[in-house]
């Protein structure tokens, strides 16, 4: 019981905080957990399985697209059905036709299949609907958004932690290990990969979904912005994509820190940018909580 | 029964037949090493039989059940388990759970206490379980070839594939490996193991599987074998230049 108390008070205390913050504080709340949630459903599937996905933003995107399309049409709550549906249906075709796909083939892949969105919804828009943008006018607060958000996020953090301890959390540790002895063993790894990938990526399009009336205003430059998929990538590893709480505290910094050198380096904050995913690769493979207890171990074994 | 039939089995890559319609059978809980110089299809054949490739053409089965054709991982639970030529463990689990997979997976299905149980007993049997929660990253080789055999025992096979797995022991740890797998048979586990080492093939298998360039050249008794012209021909290279 004291293991769950922990976190649902600090999720409590977390839901709370909106009512002693300013606008643009929650503002800033809003991005830190829309990205505490894209990396931990992305380290759902690619921490796990170390099939480095570059295709975050395609869902994302799609999430957000799906609202603006629906928007006006359907109830919000339906709305998001059809947006989890459809990233679902999404995953499926792609996991089909890719999770055979190794190392660096996936990698581009999954970032090809963001620009082949992105390209596809503006070719429609422009040559079906004849428009390029949309708006998105729904009643929603900022602080709905974000207790929607920290909900999501709470639900990732949750649904990964359960499957850690269930045989799917099994297989995917071992096929990140060695596919090869996963097969050997009884695993199947097409459904394995799948099965992760699906609800990883269902996750992520809730995530754009959700997030989406922020915008008011939306177009396929805007809502398929790649930078969103690296950021996730090196916020998961940062802080370690194969612990649980790991994607979470990469991802808050580094949201904070990106902001602010945006604001302050409008022009050349893409550099620091850069530079951090070199160091955070090179510094910090394994990220920064396998860093802290390797530097625990060494101090044990000096005080030995 | 549940024999191993290997049925015309063959192997192509390119213009390269490794392996060349061979056909035996693998009785129940039997014994029979499998020998031949390097590169004459030994790991090739291991790798027909478990799925890793499939086969160009014939049939492999395990009793009533078709092995060719299939996914690894069908296999696998069908009652095949192997060891790797390269030792390969997973050095991000714990040896508990190293071992656990094939009990979880396999065709047992266990989950939970019972698959550690199994695991458990399967440290136990290669001398690893004071280790069972240290992370597998950190054995030595010859722990981590100890490691791959609890593994395969742990699936509760009915075939084992050992490919090389007595090489790179010392003397004392031979005597050992030899021992370990001698208990193996006991339990009615039926074994092929691909081996080098003639002692530990004398002191395990009263028949040999011989290869040469795909094919199967000699299927007799290890004594015999061991003294057949073809198969010393074979060892020494003198085929090569005829």
């Amino acid at each position: 019981m004291t293991r769950l108390l922990l976190p649902l008070a600090g999720l409590v205390v977390l839901a709370a905080l909106p009512g002693f913050v300013s606008e643009y504080g929650l503002g800033l709340m809003i991005g830190a957990v829309t990205y505490v949630t894209l990396a931990s459903a992305w380290a759902l599937f690619s921490g796990y399985t170390r099939y480095i996905s570059l295709a975050t933003v395609a869902f994302y995107g799609t999430g957000a697209y799906v609202v603006a399309v629906l928007n006006e049409v359907l109830p919000y709550p339906l709305v998001l059905l059809v947006a989890a549906l459809i990233g679902g249906a999404m995953a499926l075709v792609v996991g089909l036709s890719t999770l055979r796909l190794a190392g660096v083939y996936f990698v581009i892949f999954t970032f090809g299949l963001s620009e082949l969105v992105r390209q596809l919804i503006t070719w429609y828009e422009v040559n079906v609907t004849g428009t390029l943008g949309r708006y998105i006018f729904l009643d929603i607060s900022a602080r709905g958004i974000y207790w929607q958000m920290l909900a999501l996020a709470a639900v990732t953090i949750g649904l990964t932690a359960w499957i850690h301890r269930r045989p799917l959390g099994l297989a995917l540790r071992v096929v990140g290990d060695d596919e090869t002895v996963a097969a050997h063993s009884g695993i199947n790894l097409a459904r394995t990969k799948l099965i992760a990938f699906v609800l990883s990526s269902v996750i992520l399009t809730l995530a754009g979904a959700i997030v989406s009336p922020r915008w008011v205003y939306v177009e396929p430059s805007i809502v398929f912005n790649p930078t969103v998929s690296f950021l996730t990538v090196i916020m998961a590893l940062l802080g370690g994509a194969n612990r649980l709480v790991g994607p979470a505290l990469g991802a808050v910094p580094l949201f904070l820190t990106f902001e602010w050198l945006s604001a302050n380096f409008p022009d050349t904050y893409s550099i620091f940018m850069g530079l951090l995913f070199i160091g955070v690769v090179f510094a910090l493979p394994e990220g920064v909580l396998a860093g802290v207890d390797r530097l625990r171990a060494r101090k044990l074994r000096a005080a030995a | 029964m549940t024999d191993l039939i290997v049925d015309n089995a063959r192997k192509d890559f390119g213009g390269l037949r490794a392996v060349n319609d061979v056909s035996f059978t693998l009785g129940s809980g039997e014994i029979a090493g499998l020998l031949g110089p390097n590169g004459s299809g030994k790991t090739t054949l291991i790798n027909l039989i478990s799925g890793a490739l499939p086969p160009s053409a014939g049939r492999i089965a395990l009793g009533s059940v078709q092995l060719s054709g299939r996914r690894p991982d069908l296999i696998a639970r069908a009652g095949v388990a192997r060891t790797f030529q390269l030792v390969r463990t997973l050095p991000s689990l714990t040896l508990i759970e190293n071992v656990m997979i094939t009990a979880v997976f396999g065709s047992s299905s266990h989950w939970g206490s019972a698959a550690r149980r199994v695991a458990e007993e399967a440290l136990a049997t290669v001398g690893l379980a004071d280790r069972a929660n240290a992370a597998a990253a950190d054995l030595t080789y010859i722990d981590q070839k100890r490691l791959e055999l609890a593994r395969a025992i742990a699936a509760e096979p009915k075939v084992l594939l050992l490919d090389e797995w007595l090489a790179g022991l010392n003397p004392t740890e031979l005597q050992e490996g030899i021992e370990l797998i001698r208990s193996l048979t006991r339990s009615g586990i039926s074994i092929l193991m691909v081996e080098h080492i003639m002692d530990a093939v004398r002191a395990l298998c009263p028949r040999v599987l011989v290869m040469n360039s795909g094919r199967l050249i000699a299927d007799e008794a290890t004594g015999a074998a061991l003294s057949d012209p073809a198969v010393i021909a074979a060892y020494l290279g003198e085929d090569e230049d005829a």
